[in-house]
């Protein structure tokens, strides 16, 4: 008699357990649907590929907030950081913040782009690692700290850029942001790349388990050996790498750097991670949710925008629907429960 | 007598009959009447699981039962809400104290009916003098005007117990309100209980702690598996302990905590402990500290530390695991000094430590049973570029599985949906791939159903019996006695005593554990 009971509240369990893990997924579809049937046009390969064009600068910083959020962390400096190493790479690629607003297209006066991403990577794992030893030296809540740093980073990039852009990047280095390989834009397969090293990181690994279990109660971890603070200070370094990758991307897709770049990015970014079924208090969460979160905005923005929605209404739409997603899951999670 | 007469003659203040509670599909109660009468103690108690927690919730008006029907001074009782149960006359007193930290003790007394003065602001002096009376009630001497967090857990208790009072209520439902109280705080407790009990208030008392319910208990429901295991009454002297028991797990006790056979417990000294003090944290000025400890432990023993909770007990094993910070001391494992400075030296050095709270302190509740399993030893589980060897890893949980007999679905399900004693055989499987030297266990059983409960004794016996040196501190002094080769007891973070497992009764460690007790008599 218990043994019925119990096989079918497994399999209860078990649609609810496949909802939460594919639910993002098929709402993407269905929203992938709709904007067809508005618009067959919307189908269009050239604008699919232009939406991953457009997702892989903030997806690329979402996969490495997935981390942070992980261990139940946040990063709100990162839109202040991607316009910090967009300038350092922007220096770097120019020999100096003399050349700038030059329009030069082909000066070859500056270190080139390799020297440009390595630096952008670097000041960005720097400036995250500084965080993160704030946080566990410091006991500062990641909140407050990276709170900090959004001014901090924003406040560096202005004064290192004088308040305006450094412009014009040689071709090899505007290819990461405008080339194509076949028909797929450069920062999309840049973003997939990424996308699966982390999957496999976060799933094949043990430092992705070390994560998630930080994440998911840091007292058991402590208690079962982990270096709980080198976890939390090396999630901080991964979302920083990214947030210079990302940089790296985006001025070379602007053939710009903007010393106001990114502002208000650390939301978007964060969004798409949540409505991926990160939760925000740790241990649950997948990188394959965070592209689908990602991929979910960029569908609305694009879509919308392809119907003439306003983009202030867009925000609404977009601002309602992540507080759906969480509560679409903590429903589902209350009937896993149960 | 004649009062007692008196009481079981009165008709009972509350009167639950034939109460049932689903949740889902999962029956938590069934079918479960009681009576408490004016003027007597209840006790209400049965194992984790037995349903104690889902009735107190229906009295208490957290939520209504199914069916069934309570009474309560004569009248239909169906509270809509815990104030409308406390408007009724109702209080319970939970674990958690219900008390805001930051306000006063006369602040949180009159919390949302402040006495007003004339131009309906709070009379403060009206107030503390109000508060001053209630709280002499309960014998409590100390300024109204103390903030609440710088009471003792036992205080706050106290001062909750005088708000219920001071809000006319007629039956205080206490639950588990000694477990974080030291002997001589309990037994202030217990003198305010009868006291309460002659001014004819009746308390119903949910406790684990058998020995303060069969001394002030004038009678006991127990249930189990949410059903209604029986009455006891108390008849004139003591309700026996074994009879309690019996009615909790429905066999004999002398069944439920075998001995094991006597074993040779041959091993040299694995860990030695020396003068070990721990550091007095200021911002926890109440927190117990160790005092000088000295300990050996052998290779192939069970050591049973026994203490009661606030013996340092926990903080000995903490202090060995290098979870909390060391003031002095030296420790030894197979005589060579180490100085764990954090829980990964220690595991590194061979220590394991199964702690007190399972729920807080070893179980990833949202990660699956291998993941669960194998954290602590994820370098034997991965090659070297750190990548996991997922196949070895669940082969060799496969095996813990069987040896230890886990009872799951699937290595992916989540370890949330074991049952207790199953969720701690993981964590025991999570430490036994490390291979130790030492295993700690804090409080191997709790939240661990009765069966359980011996297998998991079983286990902790196969793995002394391979060598490993196991210190288990508990505070069920049966399960100490059944499992350890060698007891020592502690109080005030020293160690008060010592002795081999078969000279060892509950008296004896009893006295170790609270060496007061002799003062009391004699006052």
């Amino acid at each position: 008699m218990t043994s019925t009971t119990e096989q079918t509240e497994r399999s209860g369990i078990n649609i609810a357990r496949l909802l939460m893990s594919f639910g993002p997924l098929m709402f993407l579809a269905v929203l992938i649907v709709i904007f067809t049937v508005l618009k067959p046009s919307f189908i269009d390969p050239i604008n699919l590929f232009n939406i991953l064009r457009q997702i892989s600068i903030t997806g690329l910083i979402a996969l490495g907030m997935t981390f942070v959020i992980l261990t139940a962390g946040i990063d709100l400096s990162v839109g202040s950081l991607l316009a910090f190493c967009g300038m350092v790479a922007a220096v770097v690629a120019k020999g100096g913040t003399a050349n700038t607003l030059s329009l030069s297209t082909t000066g070859t006066l500056g270190y080139g782009w390799f020297a440009a991403l390595l630096a952008a990577v670097i000041v960005g794992a720097l400036a995250g690692g500084v965080q993160g030893f704030a946080i566990t030296r410091l006991k500062v809540p990641p909140f407050v700290v990276t709170l900090g740093g959004l001014t901090v980073f924003r406040g560096l990039t202005l004064t290192i850029s004088n308040g305006g852009p450094i412009s014009g990047f040689d071709a090899s280095m505007r290819w990461f942001g405008t080339g194509l390989i076949g028909p797929v834009p450069v920062p999309a397969i840049i973003f997939a790349i990424a996308a699966i090293l982390c999957h496999i990181v976060l799933r094949y690994t043990r430092y992705g388990r070390a994560v998630y279990a930080v994440g998911g109660n840091a007292e058991a971890a402590r208690l079962s050996g982990l270096r709980v603070d080198r976890i939390l200070i090396s999630v901080y370094v991964i979302v920083g790498f990214f947030a210079g990758l990302a940089a790296f991307v985006l001025s070379a897709r602007l053939n710009s750097s903007e010393a106001v770049a990114g502002i208000g990015y650390e939301l978007t970014v964060i969004s798409a991670v949540v409505i991926g079924g990160t939760s925000l208090f740790g241990g649950i969460g997948s990188v394959g949710g965070t592209v689908v979160g990602a991929a979910l905005i960029g569908v609305l923005q694009n879509g919308l925008q392809f119907n003439n929605v306003s983009s202030y209404t867009q925000s609404i739409v977009i601002g309602l629907i992540l507080i759906l997603a969480v509560a679409f899951d903590r429903w589902l999670k209350s009937r896993v429960r149960r | 007598m004649s009062t007692a007469e008196a009481i079981a003659s009165s008709p009972p203040l509350l009167s639950v009959e034939g109460v049932t509670k689903h949740f889902s599909g999962v029956t938590a109660l069934s079918d479960v009447s009681l009576e408490v009468r004016p003027g007597e103690i209840l006790g209400l108690l049965g194992e984790n699981g037995a349903g104690k927690s889902t009735l107190l919730k229906i009295l208490s008006g957290v939520m209504p039962p199914s069916s069934g029907r309570i009474v309560f001074d004569g009248a239909d009782y169906a509270p809509s809400s815990p104030q409308d149960a406390k408007r009724h006359g109702i209080v319970t007193i939970y674990q958690e104290l219900s008390l805001i930290p930051t306000l006063t003790v006369a602040e949180n007394i009159f919390i949302g009916r402040a006495p007003l003065g004339p131009l309906g602001l709070v009379s403060w002096r009206g107030m503390e003098d109000a508060s001053r009376a209630i709280i002499a009630r309960v014998g409590l001497d100390i300024d109204p005007s103390t903030p609440v967090s710088s009471l003792s857990v036992a205080e706050q208790q106290l001062v909750e117990i005088a708000r219920a009072l001071s809000l006319k209520s007629r039956l205080i439902i206490m639950d588990e309100p000694t477990s974080a109280l030291t002997e001589t705080e309990v037994q202030k407790l217990m003198s305010i209980m009868d006291r309460l009990r002659k001014d004819g208030v009746a308390i119903m008392f949910v406790t684990h702690r058998l020995e303060e319910a069969s001394a002030i208990c004038d009678r006991m429901t127990v249930l189990r598996d949410g059903r209604l295991a029986g009455h006891l009454d108390r008849d004139g002297q003591p309700i026996q302990i074994p009879k309690i028991i019996e009615k909790m797990v429905g066999r004999a006790a002398s069944e439920l905590y075998a001995r094991p056979t006597q074993r040779d417990v041959a091993g040299a000294v694995r860990l030695s402990v020396r003068g070990l003090r721990t550091v007095r944290d200021p911002l926890a000025p109440h927190a117990i500290v160790l005092e000088g400890v000295d300990l050996d432990l052998k290779a192939g023993e069970i050591l049973g530390v026994a203490g009661l909770v606030g013996s340092g007990r926990t903080e000995l094993a903490r202090a060995i695991f290098g979870a909390d910070r060391i003031a002095a001391g030296i420790i030894t494992l197979d005589g060579k000094p180490i100085a764990p400075a954090s829980p990964a030296d220690a595991i590194k050095l061979g220590i394991g430590l199964v702690p007190e709270d399972r729920k807080h302190q070893a179980i990833f509740a949202a990660l699956g049973i291998l993941n669960n399993f194998s954290i602590a030893s994820l370098g034997r589980y991965s090659n070297g570029a750190g990548f996991m060897a997922e196949r070895r890893e669940r082969e060799a949980l496969a095996g813990y599985r069987k040896a230890l007999s886990i009872r799951m679905a699937s290595p992916e399900q989540a370890i949330e949906g074991l049952s207790g004693g199953n969720q701690q055989k993981v964590i025991l499987a999570r430490w036994l791939a490390r291979d130790p030297k030492v295993l700690i266990v804090d409080e191997p059983t709790r939240g661990v159903d009765v069966g359980a409960k011996a297998e998991v004794h079983q286990i902790l016996v196969q793995l002394a019996a391979r060598g490993i040196a196991i210190m288990m501190i508990s505070s069920e002094l049966p399960e100490v006695l059944a499992v350890s080769d060698r007891i020592v007891t502690m109080r005030r973070g020293r160690i008060t005593g010592e002795m081999p497992g078969i000279e060892a009764t509950e008296e004896k460690l009893m006295e170790l554990m609270a060496l007061d007790r002799k003062q009391e008599v004699t006052q």
